[in-house]
């Protein structure tokens, strides 16, 4: 009777799965690490997600975006308006140029100030928000034409700051995938060990197996059925509660900034659910090199 | 069916066979006696290639056991059946399964009627669910030998398989390798039991081979 377990594992359950006895400590010892294993993944890869998700919209937005402070005595700001936006409207790569208005300055710093700020008694300086183009614009000839046009005007292209934001996010990112691996490793070392405490406590059993014409890839399948079944079970576990805490985490506000954004969004919400099959195979993987070692060992 | 060139095997740099050549007959009965201690697991050890020759060759069913890989040692394994003194079994499955052991790791379909057929032979057919420590010492050792031909292997080895058993279940055991060795099985034992071998002579053209001074002689009819 052919039965398949995971894609990359079949095994005739009648007999073979059989022919290993049960060892109730080990089985609980290597479903607890996968399951912790499984849970910590989860987070891990939220966390790989969310910084993915983070560096893409501030690449995307901000790079698209950015804004001409004009700062001059107030009876040549309206002057230095026009000229700024005269050199704007005429240059390459810039989709729009339109200057914000008082209510809209007041919401950008409402976060920082309140709603009741006095915006009017305040020597703010006027706004213009610049869209680009995709092919975007030259900077540096920009800052020059303003510079001659319009003194007071300057031009910041928010690089300065979203250089290392987004660094730091695709960084973020990195360290995810590489806890995700570091995980898999840990995972396939704890399954080696537990498989290999398990051939050493069975040497009986292998024994009575050989002297019957059992060859080494099917003993090793005997083991590989339990540790794969174990640390996909125990995946299982993780992974459900891992996805349970990663949904009751705060949602994404402005407020809280990227930190209240960690979790997953629309359909990388089933992500989770790659990993017990990843675990399963992790788990088969390292028991059958464990297995394989430890047979050729034997006579 | 099983030869030895000039054979030997030693171990730690100490010789503990040598210089065997010697060819067992398809078909044939042989007991192998000597002393404890003088080689006889030894000598059967290489005869199912649990060791290799470490001098001379030894070819069984017409394979050199050289250079073997280890898949061809268990496919070799299958066609020849041991019985230890100390049955090994898997204590975790019932004497049924223990018993179709060879036939589950061969991946071939068991017969439930040929089963309760084989043990109705041995005499253990209402112990078919129990499991082996439940087993008193000469069911196990008729469980080995159940096991052993199961799959009609063309080789029989059995190592002291009347140590642990009363006069009475060794005759029994001897009986049934007497049957086998009948429908055309080569049998060789080790034992160190005369009594054994004299009951075995008066029914079977059974031939002595003698461990002594590392060397394996032919003992002949002088037993």
């Amino acid at each position: 009777m052919k039965t398949i377990l995971l894609p990359f594992l079949t095994f005739s359950e009648s007999a073979q799965g059989r022919v290993v006895p049960p060892s109730g400590f080990t089985a609980r010892l290597t479903v607890l690490t996968a399951a912790a294993m499984a849970f910590l993944a989860v987070f891990a890869l939220a966390l790989s997600l969310a910084t993915g998700r983070l560096a893409e919209r501030w690449g995307n937005e901000l790079a698209r975006a950015s804004t001409v402070r004009i700062s001059a005595p107030e009876d040549q700001v309206d002057a230095q308006i026009k000229a700024a936006l005269d050199v704007l409207n005429t240059t390459p790569g810039v989709a729009s140029a339109r200057v914000l208005s008082r209510d809209e300055e007041m919401a950008l710093l409402e976060p920082w100030f309140g709603p009741s700020l006095p915006v009017d008694t305040l020597p703010l300086p006027a706004l213009i928000e610049v869209i680009e183009t995709a092919e975007g614009y030259d900077g540096e000839g920009l800052r020059l034409r303003l510079a001659g046009e319009a003194p007071g005007a300057v031009l910041d292209d928010h690089s300065r700051w979203r250089r290392p934001l987004i660094k730091a996010a695709s960084r973020l990112r990195f360290l995810g995938y590489v806890s995700l691996i570091l995980i898999a490793g840990v995972t396939a070392g704890m399954i080696t060990l537990a498989a290999n405490a398990a051939l050493a406590a069975n040497a009986q059993v292998i024994r009575t197996l050989r002297l019957v014409g059992a060859t080494d890839s099917y003993i090793a399948r005997a083991f590989e059925r339990r540790f794969t079944l174990r640390g996909f079970t125990g995946a299982v576990i993780g992974a459900f509660f891992g996805t349970v805490a990663v949904a009751l985490l705060p949602s994404a506000q402005l407020e809280g900034g990227f930190l209240t954004g960690l979790g997953f969004s629309g359909l990388q919400w089933f992500w989770p659910c790659v990993i017990p099959p990843l675990a399963g195979f992790v788990a088969f993987l390292a028991t059958r090199f464990a297995a394989l070692q430890t047979l050729r060992r034997l006579m | 069916m099983i030869e030895f060139h000039d054979a030997g095997y030693g171990y730690g740099g100490r010789e503990l066979l040598t210089e065997m050549t010697l060819s067992l007959a398809p078909g044939s009965f042989h007991f192998l006696t000597g002393p404890s201690g003088t080689g006889k697991t030894t000598f059967l050890k290489l005869c199912y290639r649990e060791l290799q020759a470490t001098a001379g060759r030894v070819s069984i069913l017409g394979q050199d056991t050289r250079d073997m890989g280890r898949d061809e040692v268990a496919q070799l394994r299958r066609k020849i059946g041991v019985v230890h003194q100390d049955c090994q079994f898997l204590d975790h499955l019932s004497l049924g399964e223990n018993v179709a052991l060879p036939l589950t790791v061969a991946d071939r379909p068991r017969d439930d009627q040929d089963l309760v057929d084989l043990l109705a032979w041995v005499g253990l057919t209402e112990q078919i669910k129990a499991k082996p420590p439940e087993l008193s010492g000469g069911e196990r050792q008729r469980a080995a030998l159940a096991r052993a031909v199961i799959m009609s292997p063309d080789v029989i080895l059995a190592d002291e398989p009347t140590g642990n058993v009363d006069w009475e279940m060794s005759l029994r055991l001897l009986q049934l390798l007497i049957e086998l060795n009948r429908m055309g099985k080569t049998v060789v034992i080790a034992t160190h039991d005369m009594h054994l071998i004299r009951q075995a002579k008066s029914q079977v053209p059974a031939r002595v081979l003698r461990i002594s001074n590392r060397r394996i002689q032919q003992a002949g009819a002088d037993l």
